[in-house]
């Protein structure tokens, strides 16, 4: 392939609805209906209707085997024209950077002009399967030719074969769920209660913050009663957050609900586009997406905690770019765990891990913490899952924009070992 | 020399009665096998700031590949960085269940009173978590060779610190304070990996203080004494003959020395170990000429000289006629004296990074009634230990002193119940030592990386309530 010099992708705009603890305010709802919703908004703020863009990409982490077209479904009823493409993609938790960045590549290499990255999830509405015995017997039923054999077939089934396979929330390799690894990691980094409680009770007294001052007017649309984002406790503290007990990590655990995301529903869309294709549309870039890299660990054979691979991600894109870590004005660092965030600052101070485990002479070093989810982070708003990289990649160009300049880092872990990490500039 | 109160206190009736009478419960110290790792256990390291051991100590931890703690912001971890460490963390404000073999901490950078608060900082949450038969390890300046008084003071108060910590720890954990000269660093290696080491079972309450030395070719860690001929005195029975097997096994050929009396016994230990022997009574006139000529004829030279022979006569010092006296004298001290003088007037005899060590005795420092004669030639090998030290640098080689506590010997086995058993219980350990513990110290003062180490006189005593 023959390209030109790789061309300047803007953030132009964002849309998500309110996220919603699971089995509430969207328990009726699927994710085609919450990203139908999503992207409609997206569509009417930027007066989209009738448009065909280059693509829609994105996806879902929990996802019915019927949604396996999800996107196109979804665009088919957004308002853009017909003609625009669609695709699912699926990279747990950073479904929805990694979307952006299929999206932004594109622009840059001049294959499309404008896209639309997306993610939606939902832990109310989740896929249950039948038992995989069950399913074996009925899919040889399908297959049988015979009477004789159909009966024989039937003859095997059993009443213990009728009970669901229902999706859970844990590493298939490990059998441990997302909060004991986390809780792992949290041990082996020294992590303490109080840090842990004192983020999350930043994490909500700054999204509050920013409803209050209207932030998040023009990148939340208000959906099924929901203004706000459900989790969301402004008044949150470190004294009533040291109140809950341990939920991960056994009794002397350090991660309570408190300090870990809730199973949440909920949608988010970014729309990219060259300036060019902005200007057209009279639509402002409110940042620039510059560059990005995923990075995974080895958390089965390994000793990596499951969800460092950012710490990872992040020193490889600062080289590629000639930066310093602190050479930022913002950092979005997905607040999965309070101790996510906790360890990945931690390991980037320490000299072990960045000799050890990234090859590095010096530490990365500290970050100003003033400058660390200024707006809230997931914690407060919560987490569906795919959605929270379209939430973010939102959340940091507006905030860039109000700045009229300066650059952020957006960190997001996700299942798998897996870290998607991007900069955003204006 | 069966120590029958830790047999029983060691089963569970006899350790639950001694636990609730307050009783002293020692137990089964770990002791070194060849072939074990350095340290059977992880290691927490810390480092007052700007301290200048780190590097040293991280590269005697990333050689015997044991797996090392630190806290996140310690300094250390830039050291243990550089050594390749994969050092693991630890908060005590989220301590979990971590518990180790060993806790290290180089409190060179200590410059006052005030920073003392450092020991405090790494030790109080630590101290607990520390493992059976564990090491607690400081490393200072010596104070002499600090230039501020506010320093040399800091500096000094480690040993009150550590002498206090040896008493606390529990279940035959031990400290000691290392003195690390300026500049000496790089000679940190072999007093570390003793003291870490199951080697140094027996010692505790320690001060050893490492100067400059000399660069010596690298050591082989299962046969540091490679190649190395040790003269050892009184190796027939006893101590000697611990020492004489510790030493062969580290890779050294022994010439194991004694009087004609005990001529078959000597041969007894010197034969399965591959060693050779001098029969011959040290006092004699010619005993140092006699010893000198068949170290050159047979050996060509000799690279380790053990004083181990002595003799004790008790009387108290009224009772005591002058042939108990002039004996001890004649053979603890003066003989040692003689021998040195011939080793050293006759050129290259004591090979470049000769080792001798003396034993001394406990009474040499604390004094014991009944033991006048005996005492004064102990206390006078550490005189000679010191005279000498100069000397020997100047020929880059080194004289240091072992002063052993109680041990277990035939000798200890055929004293009266009430003063064995006070002997054995009033140490730290609550135990008697065995001879291999003087032993394995003395391996490790004759080792050729023990360059540092000069004019030392270093206690096998369980940290023994007499004495300083």
């Amino acid at each position: 392939m023959n390209y030109g010099p790789p061309r300047k992708v803007a953030v132009v705009g964002a849309n998500r609805i309110p996220f919603a603890r699971s089995n509430t305010a969207y328990a009726q709802l699927s994710n085609q209906d919450m990203l139908t919703a999503t992207l409609r908004g997206l569509v009417a703020k930027h007066k989209l209707e009738g448009e065909t863009l280059g693509e829609v990409a994105g996806g879902a982490v929990m996802k019915h085997s019927r949604d396996w077209n999800l996107v196109r479904e979804c665009v088919l009823s957004s308002g853009l024209s017909p003609a625009t493409p669609a695709y699912d993609i699926q990279q747990a938790c950073g479904t929805g950077l990694e979307a952006a960045i299929l999206v932004a590549n594109k622009i840059a290499l001049g294959q499309v002009d404008s896209g639309i990255a997306c993610g939606v999830d939902t832990t109310s509405d989740a896929p249950i399967a039948v038992n995989e015995d069950l399913r074996a017997i009925l899919l040889e039923l399908n297959a049988a030719r015979s009477n004789v054999d159909r009966l024989r077939t039937l003859a095997r089934l059993r009443p213990g074969q009728l009970v669901p396979e229902i999706p859970r929330n844990a590493e298939p390799r490990t059998g441990l769920s997302m909060g004991e690894h986390t809780a792992i990691m949290a041990r082996e980094w020294g992590i303490t209660r109080l840090a842990q409680d004192e983020l999350a009770a930043a994490s909500h007294q700054h999204l509050g913050v920013a409803y209050d001052e209207g932030f998040e007017a023009d990148l939340v649309s208000p959906y099924l009663g929901l203004e706000r984002d459900q989790n969301l406790r402004p008044e949150s503290t470190v004294e009533k957050l040291a109140k809950l007990k341990p939920v991960f990590g056994g009794e002397d655990g350090t991660m309570t609900a408190g300090n870990s995301t809730p199973l949440s529903d909920g949608a988010a869309a970014v729309l990219l586009g060259t300036e060019e294709w902005g200007e057209r549309h009279g639509l402002t870039a409110l940042a620039r997406f510059v560059d990005a890299e995923t990075a995974a660990v080895d958390y089965v054979g390994g000793r990596e905690g499951l969800l460092m691979a950012p710490a990872y991600a992040v020193p490889r894109l600062l080289d590629r770019q000639g930066l310093k870590l602190q050479d930022f004005d913002l950092y979005e660092i997905h607040e999965a765990f309070a101790a996510q965030v906790l360890c990945t600052l931690a390991a980037w101070e320490d000299p072990v891990f960045c000799k050890e485990r990234l090859g590095r002479d010096a530490p990365l070093g500290s970050i100003d913490r003033d400058k660390l989810n200024v707006r809230g982070g997931s914690l407060a708003a919560g987490h569906p899952f795919a959605a929270t990289g379209g939430r973010i990649v939102g959340n940091l160009a507006k905030l860039l924009s109000e700045r009229g300049g300066g650059r952020g880092l957006i960190s997001i872990c996700a299942a798998g070992g897996q870290g998607v990490v991007a900069i955003l500039e204006k | 020399m069966s120590d029958t109160y830790s047999q029983l206190v060691n089963n569970p009736v006899g350790g639950f009665v001694a636990k609730n009478l307050g009783l002293p419960r020692p137990v089964e110290l770990d002791r070194y096998e060849p072939g074990a790792p350095l340290i059977d256990g992880r290691v927490l390291v810390g480092a007052a700031p700007g301290g200048r051991c780190g590097e040293a100590v991280a590269a005697v931890l990333a050689e015997a590949g044991t797996p090392v703690d630190s806290r996140l912001d310690d300094e250390v971890r830039e050291a243990l960085g550089t050594a390749s460490i994969d050092a693991g963390i630890w908060n005590d404000e989220a301590p979990g269940a971590q518990r180790w073999k060993a806790l290290v901490f180089d409190a060179t950078g200590i410059p006052s009173s005030a920073r003392l608060r450092e020991l405090w900082s790494f030790f109080h949450p630590a101290i607990r978590r520390l493992e059976p038969s564990g090491r607690l390890i400081v490393i200072g300046s010596p104070p002499g060779d600090c230039d501020d008084p506010a320093e040399a003071t800091a500096q000094r108060a480690l040993e009150g610190f550590v002498r206090s910590a040896g008493k606390e720890v529990r279940y035959g954990a031990t400290a000691q304070l290392l003195q690390v000269a300026p500049g000496a660093e790089g000679r940190l290696g072999s007093s570390l990996r003793f003291f870490l080491s199951p080697r140094s079972a027996y010692v505790s309450g320690q001060v050893a203080r490492i100067g400059a030395g000399r660069d010596v070719p690298a050591v082989d860690r299962d046969l540091p004494l490679h190649g190395k001929v040790a003269l050892v005195t009184g190796a027939s029975r006893g101590i000697g003959s611990a020492i004489a097997n510790v030493l062969a096994r580290d890779g050294a050929h022994v010439v194991g020395l004694d009087v004609p009396a005990l001529a078959d016994d000597l041969e007894r230990v010197v034969e399965p170990i591959g060693g050779s022997a001098i029969v011959a009574d040290i006092t004699a006139a010619d005993a140092p000429e006699t010893i000198c000529d068949a170290l050159e004829r047979e050996h060509g030279g000799v690279d380790i000289v053990v004083h181990n022979a002595g003799v004790t006569r008790d009387k108290t010092l009224a009772g005591m006629d002058a042939e108990r006296w002039e004996l001890v004298i004649a053979i603890n001290l003066s003989a040692e004296e003689r021998i040195n003088a011939e080793l050293l007037a006759r050129d290259g005899l004591l090979r470049e990074d000769g080792r001798i060590v003396c034993v001394s005795s406990m009474s040499g420092i604390a004094g014991n009634a009944g033991q006048t004669n005996y005492a004064t030639s102990k206390a006078g090998v550490i005189g000679m230990v010191e005279a000498m030290a100069p000397a020997l640098a100047a020929r880059a080689a080194t004289i240091n002193a072992v002063a052993p506590g109680f041990i277990e010997t035939q000798m200890t086995a055929a004293m009266p119940i009430g003063p064995r058993e006070a002997g054995r219980r009033m140490n730290s350990l609550s135990q008697g030592g065995l001879p291999v513990d003087v032993a394995e110290t003395i391996a490790w003062l004759a080792a050729p990386d023990s360059t540092g180490l000069n004019g030392n006189a270093i206690r096998v005593c369980g940290q023994s309530l007499i004495g300083a």
